[in-house]
């Protein structure tokens, strides 16, 4: 009885948790609440459950915090994707050796079906993940990549894993459900392999919530009602999640996962005989400093020069010369949804300076200068105009319509998404190329002579 | 099991409501604050490999406890990380 109160108790904190997010100033006490009610939980099962094996138990969690505190407390703020799909993938395996451990022949064939679902779930996110951190650590390419025969093999596997799915719940076979949790390893690889470097953080996204699931389906094997409902809260949320993001996207969900298997090739622009205007810092100071009304729209190229705080610098600056500056932030723009606002965050800009696209493009036209730092595919007017684009339908800041455009890159290398951007080539754009960082302390420096 | 499967439906639908009201700003706290909350398998992993009698299932178990906690001590951790960092206008 005092067991289930406390499991309540917890599933309170980690829904207060969560309603915490809805606004900055509650988001972090809610957080806290919800290491509270983990806590809680965690303790009472141990008291409660670990009739054996208890110092083994404590060891196992005391190693786990000696891995996970310093990882969590090291990760640099532009590898928080990475980061979060490692820690999925963990959840998942966990989930699936849970199951693994809890089967035994006979049970009921509910108990029979969840145990192959949290198997197959967590599995699947567990190598799923793992995949998608090596694309996001750059460890191998972000393009999609479509093996030969892929599709078939995809196919397959997927078959493959229904049918051993069917077999264990039918002969309750031990070798059948360690063959399932290959197949379902298998199946994890296969499914984000062909996911594009910018649809990666769908597919976190869509992992999260499948550990959800599986928490949420061990739940049904251990009869626990604080898995069942934790993991399905996370699982609404994931799911909801990966909805907006897709919206965000303008493509459906089926498209991003599977779009690579049937994806034209992008027509590739001849670029040598393409020119780009190119301007210097001061050219760039003057058109900034005697601006009116400025947009920034930041990219994943911003943080990866860390050049969030010059960026602020720059906008008090402007804003000491009475010009109205904002920030475009887009919903995909860094590597996962509202990774941006985390940067921004990070270097001391106030959230209230953060604008959406709805709050932002209605006023584009009268826009003076729309200032693009490391950002691509978000400003790619492909998006809008061009239906052969891999891009095309995703919502993006129309910098376009803006009176000057100033589009602070690296080099002519396409963005994460490898498209070719007609934006470069417009005759309202003036390029000053080099390191983001570099730039705008550069750019800083001429503001104030002006 | 009827039981359970009433608390999945209501959860869930709890869950969606909740979210749908989450600041678009926070999208990235979200997901690593639900990442940290399905850690709750931390849980179940004790309650199994406290009931293991030796074998392949404590080494399971362990193992689970193991990556549970790296993925709830990790996930809380790094979503305090991120949410402190939210300030707004001093006034």
């Amino acid at each position: 009885m005092s067991v289930q109160l406390a499991y309540l108790v917890a599933a309170l904190c980690f829904l207060l948790a969560l309603k915490g997010l809805s606004t900055p100033r509650f988001a972090r006490a809610g957080n806290l609440l919800g290491a509270a009610g983990m806590a809680l939980a965690v303790v009472t099962a141990f008291l409660h459950g670990a009739v054996h094996n208890g110092p083994w138990i404590l060891v196992a969690i005391a190693l786990g915090a000696v891995v996970g505190v310093p990882a969590a407390r090291s990760v640099k703020m532009t590898a928080i994707p990475q980061m979060v799909a490692l820690f999925n993938g963990v959840g998942g395996a966990a989930a699936a050796l849970v199951a693994l451990a809890e089967f035994h022949d006979g049970g009921e064939l509910l108990f029979r079906i969840a145990t192959v679902l949290t198997v197959l779930i967590g599995s699947v996110s567990f190598s799923g993940s793992l995949v998608t951190f090596a694309k996001l650590q750059e460890i191998m390419t972000t393009r999609p990549v479509v093996l030969p025969a892929g599709r078939v093999l995809s196919i397959g596997v997927a078959v493959a894993s229904l049918v051993l799915a069917v077999a264990v719940l039918t002969t309750s076979s031990t070798a059948l459900l360690v063959a399932l949790t290959v197949a379902g390893l298998l199946l994890g690889v296969a499914f984000v392999l062909p996911v594009g470097g910018a649809d990666v953080p769908i597919a976190i996204s869509l992992l999260n919530a499948f550990t959800g699931l599986a928490v949420a389906a061990s739940g049904y094997v251990l009869a626990n009602t604080l898995l069942i409902v934790a993991g399905t809260l996370v699982g609404a949320s994931g799911t909801l999640l990966t909805r907006m993001m897709a919206q965000a996207m303008g493509r459906p969900l089926a498209n991003i996962l599977f779009g690579a298997f049937t994806a034209t090739v992008a027509q590739a622009h001849s670029e040598e005989s393409r020119t780009v205007r190119s301007g210097t810092v001061e050219d760039v100071a003057i058109l900034l400093g005697y601006a009116h009304s400025i947009v920034i729209v930041p990219g994943y190229g911003l943080a990866v020069a860390q050049a969030q705080h010059a960026a602020r610098e720059l906008v008090t600056l402007l804003e000491g010369r009475g010009i109205d500056v904002s920030y475009g932030i887009h919903p995909v723009a860094g590597r996962m949804p509202g990774h941006m606002n985390v940067l921004l965050a990070e270097a001391d800009v106030p959230y209230e300076q953060l604008k959406e696209l709805d709050d932002v493009n209605p006023g584009m036209t009268s826009m003076d200068v729309a200032l693009v730092v490391g950002a691509n595919d978000v400003v790619n007017p492909g998006a809008r105009d061009e239906p052969t684009s891999p891009i095309y339908g995703m919502p993006i800041f129309d910098v376009d319509r803006a009176r000057a455009v100033v589009f602070m890159k690296r080099s002519m290398r396409p963005g994460f998404a490898g498209i070719d951007n007609e934006l470069l080539y417009n005759t309202k754009t003036t390029m000053l190329f080099g390191d983001a960082k570099d730039s705008l302390t550069k750019l800083l420096a001429a503001v104030k002579q002006l | 099991m009827i039981d359970l499967l009433t608390i999945f439906v209501l959860a869930a639908f709890v869950g969606f409501e909740v979210v749908s009201k989450v600041s678009t700003i926070l999208h990235t706290p979200l997901m690593s604050g639900a990442n940290a909350i399905h850690g709750v398998i931390l849980v179940g992993a004790i309650i199994i490999t406290g009931a293991a009698e030796g074998g392949a299932q404590l080494v399971l178990g362990l193992l689970a406890v193991f990556l549970a906690t790296v993925n709830v001590v990790g996930g809380f951790v790094v979503t305090d990380r991120m949410l402190e960092m939210f300030k707004g206008h001093k006034r």
